[in-house]
């Protein structure tokens, strides 16, 4: 990336933290809060505008929208996954057989990793412990062994994501 | 709203149960990694109902500070980023560190 686009990242997210900060404190008049205001978020531009704005941002709008209409499957997830977690904590002969399990996708891209990997993580029986962006490798830790199939022969998750940001599994 | 009442304490109440089955698989699952999935996950929605439950009640009888559920939808937005990342955190650092999965059949650690 060029230094005009770290400049206009920067600007970018200078912009979007402060609206947030007049949002969050209400305080428009008082001049002590606007001060503050601007010294923490350029702040936190300085520190981490780079996470928000990248320099290539192809058919954002329509990944958003994807992604948009992909949370309220991933909620409905985590619903499955809490009961799933209290029947295996409240059932007193406990069924849980853990086991650590790797598998590749074709993921590359930041965004999509990250998301596969928090989405893994809440739900049913699996949580995320290594991604490496490189070749797209996950290991993960199951709590039993039907989630473990879940996620290596089944591959739902991994469909829906590779959908949401249009990377072809 | 009485109806609005009873919905929010179904809220509350969810989010409490799922708070306290976190709690009890933390004492009675086996090892460090087990845990992370009791806390982990029902911490997630535990946190989130309760914080939906308010949301819906200060939608209902204070409406004249709109901003307020707004906020609220913020919090839980960020809850839901912000613990999953965590959980991967603390499992990737305990696994780099070489903390032996619990088997089927060991004993408890």
């Amino acid at each position: 990336m060029n230094h005009r686009g770290k400049g206009f990242g920067f600007l970018i997210t200078f912009i979007l933290m402060f609206l947030f900060w007049i949002f969050l404190s209400e305080q428009i008049s008082s001049p002590f809060h606007l001060i503050a205001g601007v010294i923490s978020s350029a702040l936190v531009a300085f520190l981490s505008h780079d996470l928000l704005v990248k320099g290539k941002s192809e058919k954002i709008l329509l990944k958003s929208w994807r992604l948009f209409r992909y949370i309220p499957w991933e909620l409905w997830q985590i619903v499955l996954a809490n009961i799933d977690v209290a029947y295996r904590v409240l059932h007193p002969k406990m069924p849980i057989d853990p086991c650590v399990i790797e598998f590749e996708t074709s993921l590359r891209g930041d965004f999509a990793l990250t998301t596969l990997a928090n989405s893994i993580t809440l739900t049913p029986g699996t949580i995320t412990i290594t991604v490496e962006p490189r070749n797209g490798k996950f290991q993960v830790h199951a709590i039993a062994k039907e989630p473990a199939d879940a996620l290596l022969v089944v591959q739902t998750m991994q469909k829906k994501v590779a959908e949401v940001f249009m990377e072809t599994n | 709203m009485f109806l609005v009442n009873v919905i929010v304490t179904l809220f509350l109440a969810g989010g409490v149960f799922f708070l306290l089955v976190g709690s009890i698989g933390l004492l009675r699952f086996p090892d460090f990694y087990t845990r992370l999935h009791a806390t982990g996950k029902c911490d997630t929605l535990g946190g989130g109902l309760i914080i939906f439950g308010l949301l819906i009640y200060h939608l209902f009888h204070y409406f004249h500070y709109p901003l307020v559920p707004v906020r609220l939808l913020f919090l839980i937005f960020f809850i839901f980023i912000a613990n999953p990342t965590a959980t991967h955190t603390v499992m990737k650092a305990a696994y780099r560190t070489g903390v032996k999965p619990w088997k089927l059949g060991e004993k408890r650690q």
